[in-house]
């Protein structure tokens, strides 16, 4: 494997013992995962390996080296400072920072566990690439290689232009069979034979003059033109849809599908981040106040605990809306405050003081983090009462004052614009609705408008980078300040129509 | 390891470099930039460099945040959107500072503007003197003594001798070990080089005039420092009479009253005369005013201390009218008809921000 080439700080003796009994208490309270192979790193490598997205061996781009310099200066102004990273990967890579105290290295390793767990049986991350850091080295010597072969500026033009498309894919795709199997006799192939009149043979030129004949012929095969529709249905992974069919060097083909690959591998911690960060931070605060701390480190951990859970207005802090979720499942699981009867009780006493003594808590928890996504769980288990507790609002920007207001805490609103922020992992959905649209080669996709706009300046330089990947016009239909709109580039110029 | 991430962050550095390249018009003309000057590196607030998706825009979405507050309440600064997830697209989020040297940013511009580099005129540049710490010496001041050369020596001859003895690694340097630095003295042709900033602060240079001058003066500034290593800068501001001032008041100061532009010009010569022999010193007076004089009788006072005094002086003179409501703009119309076809003058109009980087390439776009 590529990656151990590397030579790479192991753990301290300390440490590994450390390491040691934090998976073996893990295991026993339930958690289930590969084995987590811990790394110490300094900063300046974890750095790197974070602006890798974890995969240090990933291939060459400017992004990364982007991530790298803000990381690092955010670093160097103390600013922020990552403890820990996680691959999803069997086994189940670790870094840890080689500066923490030994107490905050404790926390990790326990916060490691619990993502180490949730890697392994989520439903969600059921699909990924379990050997993602070998493949991942795999992209990056092919794409090397391309680089070397057919120059470093072309591979980043089009690699550019690929990564601007990543968010163009169906995250459901790997669990549905959205396309129906071509049948290989389809019905007679319709022909385009337009229908005479009967006549006798002398008349047959006056009854159907040839002129005429030959325009139904050229109708009817427009109609049949227009009924193969390509695609047969609108499909929703645009970037599998443009690997198919767009006309692209090997490559060129190659690339994409690497980056929609690496796109795939990123879908479910994006769709999970509230739950994968509330189960890690649940089973951290667990593990480390019931079996690792000792007396004395109780409130170095306490303090970076709540440092971990902070909250500020403007952003909803994924570790502590989730860990308080988890807490609150496990609590009204163990009560029995759930189901028709605690529905429709009214009285707020008897509500307070509701125990069924049901014991359930940690079984519903499991479960919920088996099946669960951030959608279905925050639609879920995300009530009122906890919207409450947790003093959460919706804010809005105010074009008066210019800065974001707080604009509602009715629930209601609340949940709504939670939930519309985690649907499609917070992407617009987009669609290809032709790939021959006007009969002429040219892509047309569809923005299912779901009350939001596109960011327009964005959705232009996308649709000139789509168009130099279908090498024809392509064009968008989204809604702009609720008009409906076409959006288009023909690779010298965009436009725009009204529909 | 560092190699890989250190080829894709420059590779990011360059792609910037050369969107600070393109938006360079635009910094020109900003006046902030110069407030920011600060042990010799600008910050520039790049946006980062974000790869375009189909996506919502997060003024338009808002979003769900955690917390006290009333409705209607601001978020307050630093609390702004932004942080974990997917959130946090809004413009002014992802503003990377990206720091350039003065002098790289010097560089930037003589790309841009295709500015000749500079040379300097006549042979009698001054040689300095710099003593290099380059070499070990046996003997020398302890002051200067190599703690590790002496250290090691020590640890060779008493190894050899046998006198070292590992478990009690005792290393006592005597005399013969001791090493120290020593320097060689080099001497460099250095030339030098004064500015001379002369500014008409009379009522009709208003403060966008001025702005326009400072930051036209930030601009030559940086790039003829990048061009010599010793520069002066002098300041005069001049309304009916001259006075020689600090940077700080010839960028502040507020006079108002009538113009003598011959003032300036005869306290420049002065103090070329007394304090910058042309044979010694490459000289850039920069005049700038609104061209509005006088009369008739300075003008042409000018004009005489010009050809007769300065320009024989200077590497180039240079007169840079700002456009103000008030002027008239005669003067650059008389200098004109004089000095139209001598090189040793520049004369440049600046009618408004944007133009200043065209005036800077009509200055230093002849390398003089």
């Amino acid at each position: 494997m590529a990656y151990h080439e590397r030579p790479r700080g192991g753990l301290t003796p300390e440490l590994s013992d450390w390491a040691r009994r934090i998976t073996a208490y893990a295991r026993e309270m339930g958690l289930d995962f590969w084995e987590v192979c811990f790394e110490l790193l300094d900063y300046d490598e974890i750095n790197e390996v974070a602006a890798y997205g974890g995969f240090p061996t990933r291939y060459p781009h400017w992004k990364f080296g982007m991530e790298y310099e803000q990381l690092s200066k955010g670093y160097t102004y103390g600013l922020q400072k990552i403890y820990e990273l996680v691959i999803n990967n069997d086994p189940c890579y670790a870094y840890l920072m080689k500066s923490n105290s030994l107490v905050d290295q404790k926390l990790v390793m326990s916060h490691v566990c619990g993502h180490a767990d949730f890697f392994k049986n989520n439903l969600w991350f059921a699909k990924t690439n379990r050997k993602m850091i070998d493949e991942m080295a795999n992209h990056g010597t092919k794409i090397r290689r391309y680089a070397e072969n057919y120059g470093h500026e072309e591979v980043e033009r089009f690699l550019d232009a690929c990564m601007s498309l990543d968010n163009l894919i169906d995250m459901h795709s790997p669990f549905i069979k959205r396309r129906r199997e071509k049948a290989l006799d389809d019905d007679e192939p319709q022909r385009a034979v337009p229908r005479k009149l009967r006549s006798k043979e002398y008349m047959d030129r006056y009854v159907n003059p040839p002129e005429f004949m030959e325009e139904q012929k050229k109708k009817l095969t427009e109609a049949i033109e227009k009924s193969k529709n390509f695609p047969e249905q609108p499909e929703r992974d645009v970037l599998l849809f443009m690997i198919e069919h767009a006309p692209l060097e090997r490559w060129q083909r190659d690339i994409l599908s690497m980056v929609r690959e690496e796109a795939y591998y990123f879908v479910p911690q994006a769709m999970t981040k509230v739950m994968n960060e509330g189960w890690a931070s649940y089973w951290h605060s667990t593990l480390m106040t019931t079996k690792v701390l000792t007396d004395d480190e109780v409130v170095d951990y306490a303090d970076h605990h709540a440092g971990t859970m902070g909250t500020r207005p403007g952003v909803l802090n994924p570790y502590k809306v989730g860990i308080e979720l988890f807490r609150d499942i496990e609590e009204r699981w163990n009560k029995g405050k759930f189901g028709a009867e605690w529905d429709e009780c009214d009285d707020a006493e008897k509500k307070r003081t509701w125990d069924r003594k049901l014991g359930k808590g940690r079984e519903k928890i499991f479960e919920v983090r088996r099946i669960y996504n951030d959608i279905l769980f925050i639609d879920e288990f995300l009530t009122e009462d906890f919207a409450r507790e947790q003093k959460l609002f919706t804010f809005e920007y105010s074009k008066q004052s210019g800065e974001y207001v707080i604009a509602s805490r009715e629930f209601k609103q609340i949940k709504e614009k939670l939930l519309f922020e985690l649907t499609n992992w917070g992407n617009p959905f987009i669609s290809v609705e032709s790939g021959n649209y006007e009969n002429r080669g040219e892509l047309y996709l569809v923005h299912r408008h779901d009350g939001h706009d596109l960011q327009q300046e964005q959705a232009k330089d996308v649709l000139r980078n789509l168009q130099m990947i279908w090498n024809r016009p392509v064009h968008i239909e989204t809604s702009v300040e609720k008009r409906r709109k076409v959006l288009s580039f023909n690779g010298r110029k965009h436009s725009e129509r009204t529909l | 390891m560092t190699n890989k991430i250190g080829r894709d962050s420059s590779r990011f550095k360059q792609i910037v470099r050369g969107k600070i390249k393109k938006e360079l018009r635009k910094y020109i003309t900003k006046g902030e930039l110069i407030g920011r000057k600060g042990r010799n590196v600008v910050s520039i607030p790049l946006p980062q460099i974000q790869l375009p998706r189909f996506r919502y825009g997060t003024q338009d979405t808002g979003g769900v945040g955690q917390g006290e507050g009333d409705i209607g309440q601001p978020l307050g600064k630093g609390d702004q959107p932004g942080g974990p997830g997917e959130a946090g697209e809004n413009p002014g989020e992802h503003v990377l500072e990206v720091d350039v040297e003065l002098s790289e940013l010097a560089k930037i511009l003589g790309e841009e503007l295709e500015l000749p580099r500079i040379e300097p005129k006549g042979k009698k540049a001054i040689a300095s003197e710099k003593d290099v710490y380059t070499g070990i010496h046996r003997s020398g001041p302890e002051s200067l003594r190599h703690f590790k050369r002496t250290f090691k020596q020590a640890l060779l001859r008493q190894i050899s001798s046998g006198e070292y003895d590992p478990d009690d690694p005792l290393v006592l340097p005597i005399r013969e070990d001791k090493r120290y630095r020593s320097w060689k003295t080099h001497r460099e042709p250095e030339a030098n080089a004064v500015i001379i900033y002369m500014m008409d602060v009379s009522g009709s240079m208003g403060f966008e005039q001025k702005e326009i001058v400072r930051i036209e003066s930030f601009w030559i500034d940086t790039w003829l420092r990048s061009q010599y290593k010793n520069i002066e800068s002098r300041y005069i501001v001049h309304d009916a009479t001259a006075k020689e001032v600090d940077q700080h008041t010839f960028f502040h100061i507020r006079e108002s009253g009538g113009t003598k532009i011959s003032s300036a010009y005869e306290l420049c010569n002065r103090l070329i005369e007394e304090q910058f022999p042309p044979d010694d010193w490459n000289i850039y007076p920069f005049h700038f005013s609104d061209g509005d004089n006088w009369g008739g009788d300075d003008t042409r006072r000018c004009i005489k201390l010009l050809d007769e005094h300065l320009l024989p002086r200077v590497n180039v003179f240079c007169y840079g009218q700002v456009k103000s409501a008030y002027g008239s703009g005669q003067f650059i119309k008389d200098l004109r008809a004089s000095f139209e076809k001598d090189e040793r003058c520049i004369l440049s109009t600046i009618s408004s921000r944007e133009e200043i980087y065209d005036s800077i390439k009509d200055f230093l776009g002849k390398g003089r």
